[in-house]
């Protein structure tokens, strides 16, 4: 059977959900597309959750229009690839606090008439999740094959096997950790406060087509280093010139690096809101995992030579938290020299390990039945 | 042929010494042969250590659970007596700290069990005595210059080995390989041999002395 995507969905949550900080949030809408089919047993159900700037657009394939556009994940999933959706049945939804569809700090909060901004109340990795389980009830997937993601995707897939275990029969977390560092969350730190001292920001409460752009951009622009490695970085620019053979002597963009972020944050700024960036870092920064004490899925867990924004060192203690409570765990680390990015870069010999892990736990879980 | 007998000689001899249902560590497992033979034919719970991506993707397609890890850094991920049984399978000779190794072998698991080619057969004996050539072999096909071996033993080296490591062998099985088909040696193995096995256990408490982590 062809493989269809469907295109751009919406769902709207008729119940409340109650979130970690305490507070609810009313009548949330979910924006997710799906890949492929569904089998009857429900067996090939795959969630694969997005990293920061992500969206439900995981991949291109053939359905409405505006399915042939490129996913944010292509070469890892679509038809024939790892996360095949000619066998798998993908599901990939805008996280809760998002941009792109999913109820966040840009929606319009039902109660005043008005957008939320900064009362907004501030959402966890585990509140995305448990955003998604919800999707998966409104789409009848009672149990996940698995549910893939890295970066912060990864982490979200880390709640999963932690906040629904028996939902959960495999799980994928790529170039991710159980809690970031300090490093890390000085960069987010930065990319937040570059936001906050933007003039246009005005608490939270711009207008959306006068948005703090020079803040989002230079957020970004910090981003931008922090998933590059200084390998990626000498080969990609080195200390080249743009479009000039001479220094100018002035305060422009001159040397090739310099012009590559500038352009990525311009780039960004078009498509991405400033509050949701305040509010995925700061989900970022609260993640803690605490691994499930029982019903382990089987993991995967990689990491990237070069990524020194989520280091192999923190994705082998996630590894090392797992045997401890003896769970079944693959665990690899890529050489790469393209950084934090590798994981979206990478797709061909980490696509080889995540399509060899993906296809025997359909193997596996059509031997018990079909009964996942 | 029966998956048991695809498998490398020796590793057919080490599946042998393993009892049934027991949770075993294979490390340098490669594409994960004796591991899925444990696994499925003896109902073992198998967690395996490989170097090389290509080995770990096969794993996991096989489902076997497998980390990539250089075993120079040691075990350190992996909880103490959480094995029954732990192999080196033709693996001690590209090992660079093998003491420390061999330590964390008997620290997450009951039982080490090792294979390794003895250098002390006659043929290489003789081809490095008389012919001043380095040895190679079916166990040691390598030519020097071209090899990932670092260590080279002999059956009564690695007894010397275990001794001042704190290790006792339980076990030793000498063997002749001959297209990979493997017939016991009784008689002069350090001679006569070019592969052993051993089964291996931390010494008691008084013997631990020598080496300690």
């Amino acid at each position: 059977m062809a493989a269809s995507a469907s295109g751009p969905q919406t769902l709207v949550l008729e119940e409340a959900v109650r979130l970690a900080c305490g507070r609810s949030l009313e009548s949330v809408e979910v924006a997710y597309e799906t890949f492929g089919t569904l089998e009857d047993a429900g067996g090939n159900a795959v969630l694969v959750c997005h990293a920061l700037s992500g969206d439900a657009h995981v991949a291109s394939g053939p359905g409405p229009a505006g399915s042939e556009r490129p996913g944010w994940w292509e070469g890892m999933a679509g038809p024939g690839l790892p996360i095949d959706t000619d066998r798998y049945f993908v599901i990939c939804a805008n996280v809760l606090g998002g941009c792109s569809g999913t109820t966040g700090p840009g929606s319009v909060d039902p109660s005043t008439g008005e957008r939320y901004g900064l009362r907004f109340p501030l959402v966890t990795i585990e509140d995305m999740v448990e955003v998604q389980a919800r999707l998966l009830d409104s789409l009848g997937v009672d149990r996940l094959l698995a549910v893939v993601g890295g970066s912060m995707g990864g982490m979200q897939a880390l709640a999963w096997a932690s906040r629904y275990p028996e939902r959960v029969n495999a799980v994928v977390a790529a170039a991710t950790t159980g809690r970031i560092g300090a490093q890390a969350i000085a960069f987010n730190e930065v990319g937040r406060a570059a936001i906050l001292a933007d003039p246009a920001f005005n608490g939270g409460d711009y207008e959306l087509d006068l948005p703090p752009a020079e803040g989002l951009a230079i957020a970004r622009m910090v981003g931008h280093i922090t998933y590059l490695s200084q390998e990626s970085m000498r080969e990609k620019f080195g200390r080249r010139l743009r479009d000039r053979d001479e220094h100018a002597f002035e305060f422009v963009s001159e040397f090739e690096v310099e012009s590559y972020l500038a352009y990525q944050g311009r780039r960004f700024v078009e498509r991405f809101d400033a509050n949701t960036y305040l509010y995925m870092t700061k989900a970022m920064d609260y993640f803690d995992w605490q691994p499930p004490k029982s019903m382990l899925p089987r993991f995967l867990v990689t990491s990237f030579t070069s990524d020194w924004l989520f280091p192999t060192a923190q994705a082998r203690e996630i590894v090392r938290v797992l045997l401890e409570r003896d769970a079944e765990v693959t665990f690899a680390e890529i050489a790469s020299p393209y950084g934090h990015d590798a994981f979206l870069l990478e797709t061909e010999r980490h696509g080889a390990l995540v399509a060899a892990f993906l296809a025997r736990a359909l193997e596996d879980g059509r031997c018990l039945g079909g009964a996942l | 042929m029966t998956p048991a007998e695809l498998l490398r000689a020796d590793l057919r001899l080490i599946a042998d010494l393993v009892p049934e249902g027991s949770r075993v560590l294979d490390l340098g497992c490669g594409d994960g042969a004796l591991l899925e033979h444990l696994r499925d034919r003896r109902g073992c719970q198998v967690r395996g250590i490989e170097i090389s991506l290509s080995g770990v993707t096969t794993c996991a397609r096989r489902g076997l659970p497998v980390l990539q890890t250089d075993l120079d850094e040691g075990l350190k991920d992996l909880p103490g007596g959480s094995f029954d049984i732990v192999v080196l399978s033709q693996t001690l000779q590209e090992v660079r700290n093998l003491r420390l190794l061999l330590a964390e072998m008997v620290r997450v698991g009951t039982k080490a069990i090792i294979s390794y080619p003895n250098f002390g057969h006659y043929t290489s004996r003789l081809r490095l005595g008389l012919r001043g050539r380095m040895p190679v072999s079916e166990t040691l096909p390598y030519e020097w210059y071209d090899t990932p071996n670092v260590h080279y033993t002999t059956i009564t080296d690695f007894r010397a080995l275990c001794r001042t490591t704190g290790l006792v062998i339980r076990q030793e099985i000498a063997l002749r390989v001959r297209e990979n088909r493997a017939r016991p040696v009784r008689f002069a193995p350090n001679l006569r041999a070019d592969l052993a096995v051993a089964v291996v256990t931390r010494a008691p408490d008084e013997g631990t002395s020598s080496f300690c982590l």
